[in-house]
């Protein structure tokens, strides 16, 4: 019913194109989460579904319908932005109550909408305040109630939790999911916070320059990332890149050297030439340090104790991002100790020279 | 000690100084007030305190039907001033300053342009024009020249003012489903009071006390302002000036502004500072 469907969409401000080309399909109930660096159009996107922008080119659907020429009001969406955007002189209840009372609502209908909708938010005891007079939590809840008051089919977010504090946006960000259980909506949420994105998505969007980078699930993002981007951009702390050399390919795998920490053999297919400049991806939790031996020898610069888990990092062979490994605590590396770095095969990501993810070889034999 | 002394003088120099404004700025309405309530006989001694409470001035005055009438059509061509100031005001800001067109920025300028022009400049061209409209001698031909000069100034603060008017809150009434006139009326209107009131409390007082335009597009006593119906009382030969009937005029006529600005003091002031720190 309220599926969304993006077909090579595109905008342009002035001469500068912001959107290029995006396909996307939201399906009925979905909760797709948009990421990306600051500045890649997520929330133009956004906004082009809400109609607060014209479509340049390309058709977007609601359901069935094409919206691109339906005002906000005809297309069933609801927002929350992230400044919350409460109308200050009116109450919680007029704010929640304004976009019925404009639809021509009843009055019966418009009381029996908002007190439901302030129960589902535990906004009842808030109702004769203005926003003034709320903290920011339950401002952000207000700012959701008055977008689903008129019970759309579509949720918009854009970064709804980047004004609150650490710990209320955990507990925001846990209601938002319960809200989406029992309400079962679409909802298309934008955020940089990538714990966000992959505690709250069904379907995660990662943008970049305007594009979709990749679609999928918080685990295929996590686990197989497309591109040596969206490997980078998703996990937290960022997985490691190592400059790496082809040795030898063959059907089942292939042999790359790595500076400093050598041959490893790997389950990806990487074609047929060998000596090509690749890229081995490695997330700091797949890494294992050990007393350094021979070449293998890297430099421990820093250690931050978190508590429960110790990041170490290393001096790089390359360029200047530090590597990091990531570690149970507790752990005894100290800083100025060289260090083995050993790296687990099984999880191990390789990019080619395009930076494209290459495709570990027995799936394809089963595919 | 030395020190204590040095702050009662700080003190006592400050206090100096706001009693010197304070006269500076009441001395001259007080003066009036005083001569208004004395009898012609005494007019021309000085005198610095109210030497008698002599309401003839007031009441020759009040007495007087074209003055009453004079009053009348003050109150009607500034109240329909600042109501037509502020609606023209208030759209045109809503264009100006939310809706993004080609040559904003240069309607802006002209408008503020206009407005540096001195009255005289625009009477002779103004005065054919209220021929044209066969708006001579009628109050409606005042309400026009008025708010041709009150309305630039009025845009411009409303713009400034509808400006940082945060974007998203306009995008949320057009979420809820709302027409630009339900935005403006609903959503901004109520949130901008404080600038509204005093714009609107600047038009008044300019089309209150205006002369010029009062006296050149009205010919007959009936059709007159106060401020012209003030400059034309007379006294009981050509050779007296009637400075008790005028003074009582004036402030007669002054004690409604003075009552106006009171009552939105608070409002102009926080018109004024708006938007100077988030809310
Ligand atoms: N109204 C506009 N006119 C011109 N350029 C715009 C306009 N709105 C956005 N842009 C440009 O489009 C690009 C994408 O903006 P957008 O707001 O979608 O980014 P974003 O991904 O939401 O970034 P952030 O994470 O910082 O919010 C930016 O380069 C921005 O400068
Ligand atoms: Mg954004």
């Amino acid at each position: 019913m309220a599926s969304v469907t993006l077909e090579k969409l595109n905008k342009v401000f002035g001469n500068t194109q912001i959107i290029k080309d995006v396909d996307l399909t939201i399906g009925d109930g979905e909760f797709v989460v948009f990421v990306g660096p600051s500045g890649c159009g997520k929330s133009t996107l956004l906004r082009l579904i809400a109609g607060l922008e014209s479509i340049t080119d390309g058709e977007l659907s609601i359901g069935e319908r094409v919206v691109n020429d339906l005002p906000p009001r005809e297309r069933g969406v609801g927002m929350v932005f992230q400044s919350y955007a409460l109308y200050p002189h009116m109450t919680v209840y007029d704010n929640m109550a304004f976009g019925l009372k404009l639809a021509k609502a009843d009055d019966q209908t418009v009381e029996q909408r908002v007190m439901e909708t302030a129960r589902t938010l535990q906004l009842e005891t808030l109702l004769e305040r203005k926003p003034k007079e709320l903290s920011g939590g339950q401002r952000q809840r207000v700012a959701m109630g008055r977008a689903m008051a008129r019970n759309p089919q579509i949720l918009l977010f854009d970064e709804p939790l980047s004004n609150l504090d650490a710990s209320l946006r955990v507990q925001m960000r846990n209601e938002i999911a319960q809200l989406h259980h029992r309400r079962g909506s679409t909802v298309v949420y934008v955020t940089h916070d990538q714990v966000e994105a992959m505690t709250l998505a069904d379907k995660i969007v990662v943008l970049r320059d305007g594009r979709i980078e990749q679609v999928g699930s918080p685990q295929t993002l996590y686990q197989r990332p497309a591109t040596r981007f969206v490997a980078g951009f998703i996990g937290s702390p960022t997985m490691n890149f190592l400059p790496a050399e082809l040795c030898d390919a063959s059907p089942d795998g292939c042999r790359v050297a790595v500076a400093g920490v050598g041959e490893l053999d790997l389950h990806q297919d990487a074609g047929e030439t060998s000596g090509q400049r690749l890229t081995l991806g490695i997330r700091p939790e797949h890494l294992r340090l050990d007393a350094a031996e021979g070449d293998n020898r890297f430099t421990i610069v820093n250690v931050e104790y978190l508590g429960n888990e110790v990041y170490v990092y290393l001096e790089p062979r390359e360029g200047d991002t530090l590597l990091i490994h990531r570690s149970e605590a507790p752990s005894d590396w100290q800083v100025g100790q060289d260090v083995a770095l050993h790296v687990d095969v099984e999880h191990a990501h390789l990019f080619d020279a395009s930076d494209r993810a290459l495709t570990i070889a027995t799936q394809r034999h089963a595919a | 000690m030395n020190r204590t002394v040095l702050r009662l003088l700080k003190r006592l120099g400050f206090y100096a100084l706001i009693a010197v404004v304070l006269f500076y700025a009441i001395f001259p309405f007080y003066y009036a007030v005083v001569t208004s309530l004395k009898p012609s006989s005494e007019l021309f001694r000085v005198d610095f305190w109210p030497s008698s409470f002599d309401l003839v001035n007031y009441a020759r005055i009040l007495g007087e039907k074209s003055f009453v009438r004079a009053i009348l059509n003050s109150i009607l061509v500034s109240f329909s001033v600042v109501f037509i100031a502020l609606l023209l005001g208030l759209t045109a800001s809503y264009a100006l300053g939310r809706v993004r067109f080609r040559g904003r920025t240069s309607v802006l300028l002209i408008i503020l342009g206009v407005s540096m022009f001195p009255q005289v400049a625009v009477l002779s061209g103004l005065f054919e024009v209220i021929r044209v409209l066969d708006l001579y001698n009628n109050p409606a031909g005042l309400v026009l020249s008025y708010t041709i000069f009150t309305l630039p100034f009025t845009v411009w603060v409303l713009t400034t003012f509808m400006r940082q008017l945060p974007q998203e809150l306009e995008e949320a009434a057009i979420m809820d489903g709302a027409t630009p006139w339900i935005t403006i009326t609903r959503v901004f209107l109520p949130l901008m009071w404080p600038a509204m009131a005093t714009t609107g409390l600047l038009a008044f007082i300019a089309a209150w006390n205006e002369f010029l335009f009062a006296l050149t597009f009205t010919l007959t006593d009936d059709q007159r302002t106060v401020p012209v119906a003030i400059a034309l009382i007379s006294g009981g030969s050509q050779h007296e000036l009637p400075w008790g009937p005028i003074m009582a005029a004036s402030v007669t006529v002054t004690v409604p502004l003075v009552v106006l600005v009171m009552i939105f003091q608070r409002r102009i002031v926080s018109g004024l500072t708006a938007g100077a720190v988030k809310g």
